[in-house]
């Protein structure tokens, strides 16, 4: 009997042949990161060796990564206080993959892993993040955990009492047609498989659409995978995988693109052809509230918002500079834009996408999270209405439990910046 | 015997249990002021001690969607409820284990704000109305770790082998 990829990695890290769902395991990580809820690990960390008499030193410097990005520059006093915290205990115990609040190195926990060519296929990869999940575009199995159990993650160097998942197998055929993205294939199949469906289980994503996307759109679909509930989102490694790593992330060391068995078990096969799929928009107040833009065109906006760990790479900011060329955003709405990472806002000046959305109307933001989740900057006011590239629209995501959020691509957030009302990017203004 | 002292639908995520603007408060002895912060009703009852130790909040499928933030299952720890829910999401679900936040699963399960239930360790029966509803128990995984008092002591016992140290 064959393994899925999340059951070879598994087996692998546990120093065993084969895993079957349901197995304890004690997986050792590859690589461990935190962004600044590294705060509360550290608390827990301390608390983990209290008594012990042991000197509390992390299991390996080198594997874990810490990326300021949730509030940066910090908004008050007590995000400073959380933020100086984890430099000195960075300083302390010789963390190497630290990104501070810089526009060469730093930017998106989500967006530094891959660029910086810290993750690799096989890998286990486990971050206090929920999106965590990204990194199984280049087919690491990554999973989000919490900060205590971070804590024991750095103590051990290995996650304790692994219940090994199931996988659901993804086949998605079909070729996509520009304006349709990643984007709308991911909010489709949450839509189709309900905020629920994957709780428990990793997606395995295969298919001749999903050998076509870039690394760029497989970030979409395994960042967004947790929104279907699934622990991990997996994409086969391959050509691309390899060419992203060598060509954009600088790896120069050898890179094993593990695979799947051919007679492996999946729980379950979901198959989606996207030949005619339309742009999709997750409605308030669950991700999987999911409709074709056409049935909610002429929403009125009152902010637009092009960024997170989910759209903010080149390839969205490029989309969105193309549409809103030589156009201007109404004066009805207001935009956001948020580069994932330090690289990619240069890379963007580089090529004038920065300046045709800023003489467009656009805010250009610095690289974080802070709006996706209504922590820092562009938060709502009552009964305001904000169409959003990022990953959740539940109540009181953007700062204020009394407006709404409805998700959707970049080519959708900038056809809508124009007209300020949700607009199908196909039929423009 | 607990109080059904509140109840929720399906999908409440980690944004309602613990909104984001409060996530910078991260000790968990500082996380509970802030639980249901924007249902001002559950957050004053909360806050002013009308919940005993026991009391439950009643959810249905998918409570504690959504981000991984440990807040939201240290803030409901601080006042001693038990969520009893349809079903959780596996992060929240893991960062209850881990903190001894006490969940209980009951596909099933139907009650009303001021009902009284007693949590056995198969069912959940509710005396107000008279039904009783199966839950489905922790796997071993999780188990061992509520056992041992939560992951911090589980991680410490680890700790302590691997080094050779015997524990007291």
């Amino acid at each position: 009997m064959g393994a899925t990829l999340a059951e070879k990695i598994l087996a692998r890290a546990s120093g065993q042949d084969s895993v079957r769902p349901g197995d304890v395991i004690e997986p050792r990580v590859d690589l461990a990161m935190s962004h600044e809820n590294a705060a509360l690990v550290i608390n827990q960390f301390t608390e983990v060796y209290k008594d012990t008499g042991l000197d509390s030193r992390v299991w390996d410097p080198s594997r874990i990564a810490i990326i300021f990005d949730h509030r940066v520059p910090a908004e008050g006093m007590k995000t400073a206080n959380n933020q100086k915290k984890i430099r000195e205990f960075v300083t302390a115990q010789g963390i190497t993959k630290f990104h501070e609040i810089r526009g060469d190195e730093g930017g998106i926990c989500h967006q530094i892993l891959p660029e910086n060519g810290y993750v690799r296929p096989g890998q286990v990869l486990v971050g206090t993040d929920s999106h965590t999940t990204t990194h199984g575009a280049l087919g690491a199995l990554a999973w989000g955990i919490g900060a205590t159990e971070m804590a024991a993650v750095w103590s051990l160097g290995r996650v304790l009492n692994v219940e090994v998942p199931a996988t659901i197998k993804v086949v998605v055929t079909g070729e996509m047609k520009e304006p349709v993205s990643a984007k709308d294939l991911i909010l489709y199949l949450i839509g189709h498989i309900t905020a629920q469906g994957a709780n428990f289980r990793v997606l395995e994503f295969h298919g001749p659409a999903i050998r076509s996307l870039s690394t760029s759109g497989r970030l979409v679909l395994s960042n967004m995978s947790v929104e279907a509930g699934a622990t991990a989102g997996l994409v086969i490694p391959d050509a691309e995988t390899e060419r992203y790593l060598r060509e954009e992330a600088g790896v120069t060391d050898p890179i094993e693109l593990l695979q799947p068995d051919d007679d492996a078990v999946y729980e379950r096969v979901v198959e989606i052809d996207i030949s005619n799929l339309e742009p999709q928009i997750a409605c308030p107040h669950t991700v999987d509230n999911v409709k074709p833009v056409g049935e909610v065109v002429g929403k009125p906006i009152n902010q637009i918002v092009i960024g997170s760990c989910t759209n903010g790479r080149l390839d969205d900011i490029s989309v969105a500079a193309a549409i809103l060329k030589g156009k201007k955003v109404s004066h009805s709405t207001r935009m956001l834009v948020f580069p994932a990472s330090g690289r990619i806002y240069r890379q963007a000046m580089d090529l004038g996408y920065l300046q045709i959305l800023m003489e467009a109307g656009a805010v250009v933001m610095n690289s974080g999270c802070g709006c996706c989740l209504g922590i820092h900057q562009g938060a709502l006011a009552d009964g305001e209405v904000a169409l959003s590239t990022t990953n959740r629209n539940f109540k009181g995501r953007m700062g204020n439990p009394n407006a709404e959020v409805f998700l959707c691509s970049p080519a959708v957030a900038a056809a809508s910046a124009i007209t300020g009302v949700i607009t199908d990017p196909r039929k423009g203004n | 015997m607990g109080k059904v002292v509140y109840e929720v639908g399906n999908d409440i995520s980690t944004d309602a249990i613990y909104p984001g603007r409060f996530m910078a408060t991260v000790l968990p002895s500082e996380t509970p002021q802030f639980a249901f912060a924007d249902e001002k009703e559950f957050n004053a009852k909360l806050t002013k001690g009308e919940v005993a130790d026991g009391d439950i909040l009643l959810a249905a499928n998918n409570f504690g969607c959504g981000s991984s933030r440990e807040q939201a299952a240290s803030c409901l720890k601080g006042y001693g409820v038990i969520v009893v829910a349809r079903g959780f999401a596996r992060i929240f679900m893991q960062n209850a284990v881990n903190l001894g936040l006490q969940t209980v699963v009951a596909p099933e399960i139907e009650a009303s704000v001021g009902d009284e239930l007693e949590i056995t360790q198969t069912e959940v029966i509710n005396h107000t109305t008279g039904k009783s509803y199966a839950t489905i128990a922790h796997p071993p995984a999780r188990q061992a770790i509520i056992d041992a008092g939560g992951l911090i002591a589980y991680a410490r016992k680890k700790l302590l082998e691997e080094k050779g140290v015997k524990s007291a």
